[in-house]
């Protein structure tokens, strides 16, 4: 299946969803209206942290036009004291996150809703709800939630005995890192922070909600999985699964935060008490104020290498800043950040810390980036040290075939050593370049690489033939960055007809059997895994047809070209029948073919990058502008160059703007400063270069096209090549993101 | 939803009346890109609009002879940028305006909308204040004219009286051997707003400057024209000594506030480097003409 004179595989199609997109026709969330439809709005605490005494709503519930107002009295309640899981979220804290229950703990935290015939009655209906707070003295940053004195946010949590704002740790350990860093010749240890930065979708949260006379609920919103909106929103509303239709909207980008859900079971609980549907939109200022942004980070790391440039120990402290409720992603710093190497001696603990601002959402690859961020740096600091190109003493330290990986499984391939050879050999790498091109002007480069676990997990897929010899495949998951695409063209390759025959839709959570999240790189892996299946399996039972029509056996008939052929001379001479022909003679021949299977997919081994980046420097005034990226990444089997490259491409972008301009900004109120795009330095298309993919296919053996996941290694390295970059334009070190222009002008006045 | 008014009158005398008359509740509209986006987030909620577009006057660009223009205040970036001489006697005003925003928002933005939305940072404000522009107003009480940097009172506030219109931005005339240009810091490469704005006017005679002006924008809660600095170019060749005068000049003019754009130490030494960059265009240019 797997080779170069494939039809479909590896062509460069054009996306089924794209017309649609391009013309305006495509319906996301926001798009979608009911007859008798209303709207809603959330009243959002002031205060960054405040007790809610009471809440009276009577005056907003008076005002005319307004239907139906709810508060955390109306959500489902998940007691502190037993946790509930959903996947990785702990439902005591979506409950909270969706709704204030005890305690406003950021500003913007939700504290009642309501529907009214507008947008606009509704919000001054808001203004009417009268909240009694009692305010909190609040803390935002990681150094000050962890000081000993800190105003803690939640008084039941204890750490080490003491009520804390740490609520959760992580270590993983192999060796002895005492013993390793006594026996190296060098050790360097830094500390590195970052802001918090927001995954910047285009598309702001948004739902329409229909609570039906009979207890029937249709929701159509956008977000990373339609089952986990029905699972979740059931959990929070007490609405039985089963009564819950989620109808998948199209989605103008998640990037992971939308994986959990904060309109839908609010919308849901507005649409039963009103008996109206409900229809709820987030503004950019919401969205950034009061969704998942990925977590600001404090990380410590000492790495201790002999002086021919291998490893013996390493040890990382990570530090998330979880948001008002627990949730950092420490299993990104705490297990990526070394795992392309083999160390003999690592220590490597995360601490989840909350404070008073939004809670974190998962962001491509949660937490590696930071991971990455402080071991990539000291690596480069020493090779520096130790005199050796960086990119050799990665392809020295390379994990391999057979070692156990620090976070469990023992690695079947390892191809880190593909990423890093390929950069090595690249002409970016071997180009020579001017350092001081003109007066105030530097430039540098720098490398740094990435790893990230990939995953598999359940998918559905059906697929269709139709009357007049198409197909319809229909899959559960949400198509982000163009599975549709890739699914297609393995369905025309496996059937050998033309693509433009293959439809592929994304069916909703009562069409197409359970199919978990489009996350963890996994969506194309695991549905190209269970379409092929499917497609297999369809195929047989058009050999079967033919074989009926011919009188023969099904096993002495082939499929090629989209044509069911006997096998050999010996299955006699017939001529070929076509998918057109079986399925014109599908019902007489024992009824309509198609099939769905469902599978919990395996092997999805992990992801390698290694990133070069050339930076220059504006001396005076502290800019670093990117002038040259080239990202190489194994990706088993590009199903879709165009796509595989988008999301690399896509990925190093986001990169780039958390190391050089995004953050948010909280003045002294713990209000988020920068609810816009215009001050939340998203980079737009001119401060970019373009991003160079180097694409490396080297099959993954336990996958039917030899898929790896794609979408999240790309953002690993990027934070610390362009550090390193930094570094090499100016000599000076930077240990904290982002390297903004104030920031860059006050560390080059410093001796 | 709250009904609001809107007139598009096509003399300058109707728009003042109806400007007058609405006290206070009226808005003029030129682009809209700032009116629209203010009524949007809730901040402006006028009961009437006044549109200036249909107002011969305000959409005219007069070539008055000699390097002198007269600039309707309602022109849109892009049909400025299409003038066949404009841009050639003025080119830092002109790419000061090209500057707003994107070319999106260049078909509608105009000089008077960034002038009376009394932003420190606007864009073409620093330009042309470099220029030695004068205002034109309309009122209820007659006409009158203003030096461009008397126009903005402060953060969203302006001089002018309620009912008053600014009709045209006249630019003198200027000898030869004149240039301006105009810089702005950014953290971003467009779609963003001025951390400081350096408009930069010089008139060279055989290398030496002979006229100066200095417009410097987003350091202050208005746009600020620097005499001292255009003092310290004066008479010189524009060597190192005299620049880094004019820097401080420019430095120790500077207010700023710390926020969300720019530190205080940060603005102050941008300001500094943007004038002895700007000073270089604008002589090299004055050397051109
Ligand atoms: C996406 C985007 C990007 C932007 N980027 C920039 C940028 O880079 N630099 C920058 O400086 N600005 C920028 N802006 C702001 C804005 O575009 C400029 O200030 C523009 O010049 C405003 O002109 P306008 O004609 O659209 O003004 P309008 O919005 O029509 O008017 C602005 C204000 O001035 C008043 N007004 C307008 N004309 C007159 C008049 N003749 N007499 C009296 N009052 C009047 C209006 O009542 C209103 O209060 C941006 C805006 C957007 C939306």
């Amino acid at each position: 299946m797997n080779d170069m004179t494939n039809k479909w595989i590896g062509q460069r199609t054009i996306r089924p969803d794209g017309a649609d997109k391009v013309t305006g026709r495509a319906q996301y969330s926001a798009d979608f209206a009911m007859p008798g439809m209303i709207h809603a709005k959330m009243l959002r605490s002031p205060h960054a942290h405040a007790r809610i005494r009471g809440i009276d709503t009577s005056k907003a519930e008076a005002l005319p036009g307004v239907k139906a107002v709810v508060t955390a009295k109306d959500v489902v309640d998940f007691p502190l004291d037993k946790s509930v899981m959903l996947g990785i979220q702990d439902m005591r804290w979506m409950c909270r996150n969706v709704m204030a229950r005890e305690k406003a703990l950021f500003h913007g935290h939700p504290v009642a809703a309501v529907a009214a015939i507008n947008e606009e009655v509704a919000a001054a209906a808001c203004a009417l709800i009268e909240v009694d707070y009692e305010v909190l003295p609040h803390v935002i940053e990681i150094e000050d939630a962890i000081k000993p004195d800190a105003p803690i946010l939640h008084e039941w949590n204890t750490f080490e005995g003491k009520p804390s704002n740490i609520a959760g740790t992580m270590v993983l350990k192999t060796g002895d890192v005492e013993k390793g860093f006594a026996e190296a010749d060098v050790v360097i240890e830094r500390t590195f922070t970052s802001r918090p930065v927001h995954q910047g979708y285009i598309e702001p949260h948004a739902c329409t909600v229909s609570y039906a006379a009979d207890g029937r609920v249709t929701i159509w919103s956008s977000s990373q999985g339609q089952f986990m909106v029905r699972a979740m929103t059931s959990l929070l509303t007490g609405v039985p699964q089963s009564n819950i239709r989620a109808i998948p909207a199209e989605i103008g980008g998640g990037f992971g935060a939308k994986t959990i859900v904060y309109l839908e079971p609010i919308a849901v609980l507005l649409s039963k008490k009103s008996g109206r549907p409900v229809k709820m939109v987030m503004t950019r200022e919401e969205v950034q104020r009061a969704t998942g942004p990925a977590p600001g980070s404090l990380s410590t790391v000492k790495i201790g290498a002999k002086k021919d440039g291998s490893i013996v120990a390493a040890q990382g402290t990570f530090y998330l800043q979880a948001g008002g409720l627990p949730g950092s992603p420490l299993r990104g710093p705490v297990g990526c950040s070394f795992a392309a190497y083999a160390i003999p001696n690592v220590l490597s603990v995360g601490y989840d810390v909350v404070s008073n601002r939004s809670k974190v959402a998962a962001y491509r690859a949660p937490g590696a980036p930071l991971g990455a961020f402080a071991t990539e740096c000291v690596l480069d600091e020493i090779a520096e040290k130790l005199g050796l190109d960086p990119l050799e003493m990665r392809l020295k330290n390379s994990a391999k075939a057979g070692d156990k990986a620090i976070y469990g499984p023992v690695f079947g391939e390892v191809t880190f050593k593909e990423t890093v050879e390929s950069i090595l050999h690249h002409p970016h790498y071997k180009a020579p370049l001017d350092k001081n091109p003109a007066p105030g002007v530097k430039r540098g480069r720098g490398v740094a690489s990435g790893f990230w676990y990939n995953a598999g997990g359940e998918s559905s897929v059906q697929v269709n033939i139709t009357e007049d010899g198409n197909v319809v495949v229909t899959t559960g998951h949400p198509d982000v960055g163009g599975s549709r695409a890739s699914i297609a063209n393995v369905v025309a390759e496996l059937l050998g007809i033309d693509h433009s025959r293959v439809s592929v839709l994304i069916g909703d959570t009562m069409t197409i059997g359970f199919s978990n999240l489009t996350g963890g790189s996994r969506v194309t892996f695991a549905s190209a895994m269970v379409a092929t299946a499917s497609t297999e399996k369809v195929i047989g039972q058009l050999k079967e047809r033919a074989g009926k029509i011919w009188g023969i056996d099904a096993e002495a008939i082939k499929w090629e070209d989209g044509m069911a052929l006997p096998a050999g001379d010996n299955a006699g001479k017939f001529p070929p029948l076509s998918l057109k022909e079986l399925a014109a003679k599908a019902n007489e021949m024992g009824g309509p073919i198609g099939t769905q299977v469902q599978l919990n997919t395996t092997g999805a081994d992990p992801g390698f990058a290694t990133h070069c980046v050339d930076v220059e420097v504006d001396v005076d005034l502290g800019i670093v502008r990117v002038l040259r990226y080239t990202a190489a990444q194994d990706v088993g089997r590009a199903l879709h160059p165009g796509y595989v490259e988008g999301q690399i491409q896509g990925g190093v972008v986001q990169g780039i703007g958390w190391a050089l301009s995004e953050e948010y900004l909280y003045d002294k109120n713990g209000r988020v400063d920068n609810a816009s795009f215009l001050d939340y330095r998203m980079p737009v298309c001119s401060d970019v270069p373009m991003i160079d993919p180097v694409v490396i296919e080297i099959p993954n053996p336990k996958h039917p096209q030899g898929v790896r996941g794609v979408g999240e290694a790309p953002i690993v390295p990027p934070l610390a090549a362009i550090a390193n970059a930094v570094h090499d334009a100016l000599g000076k070190r930077f240990y904290a993101l982002p390297m903004s222009p104030p920031r860059v002008s006050e560390r080059l006045e410093q001796p | 939803m709250t009904d609001i008014r809107y007139l598009a009158p096509s003399t300058l005398d109707e728009a003042v009346r109806a400007f007058a008359a609405a006290s206070g509740a009226a808005r003029i509209l030129a682009g809209g890109t700032d009116l629209l986006v203010q009524m949007r987030a809730g901040i402006a909620k006028p009961g009437t609009i006044i549109d200036i577009k249909k107002i011969p006057e305000l959409t005219a660009i007069e070539d008055l002879g000699g390097g002198a223009y007269r600039i309707g205040a309602a022109v849109s970036g892009a049909v400025l940028a299409e003038h066949p001489t404009f841009g050639k006697a003025w080119p830092g005003v002109l790419e000061a305006v090209n500057l707003i925003g994107s070319k999106q928002v260049q078909g509608r933005a105009s000089p008077g909308g960034n002038l009376c939305n009394g932003s420190p940072a606007g864009d073409s404000v620093p330009a042309m204040v470099a220029a030695g522009a004068v205002v034109t107003i309309q009122g209820p009480n007659g006409r009158r004219e203003l030096p461009v940097e008397k126009v903005p009172a402060g953060p969203g506030r302006t001089n002018l009286a309620p009912g008053e219109i600014v009709v045209a931005f006249t630019l003198p005339q200027r000898p030869k051997g004149s240039g301006d240009a105009y810089l702005r810091m950014i953290p971003r490469t467009e779609m963003d707003i001025a951390v400081v704005g350096m408009g930069v006017n010089l008139t060279m005679e055989g290398g030496v400057v002979k006229a100066a002006r200095v417009g410097l924008g987003a350091v202050a809660p208005t746009v600020l024209l620097v005499e001292d600095a255009a003092k310290a170019l004066i008479g010189t060749k524009l060597d190192d000594t005299a620049l880094e005068a004019a820097a401080a000049a420019c430095r120790a003019a500077c207010k700023p506030i710390n926020d969300k754009r720019g530190t205080i130490a940060y603005r102050i030494k941008v300001a500094g480097v943007l004038l002895k960059r700007t000073a270089a265009i604008a002589a090299r240019r004055a050397g051109g003409n």
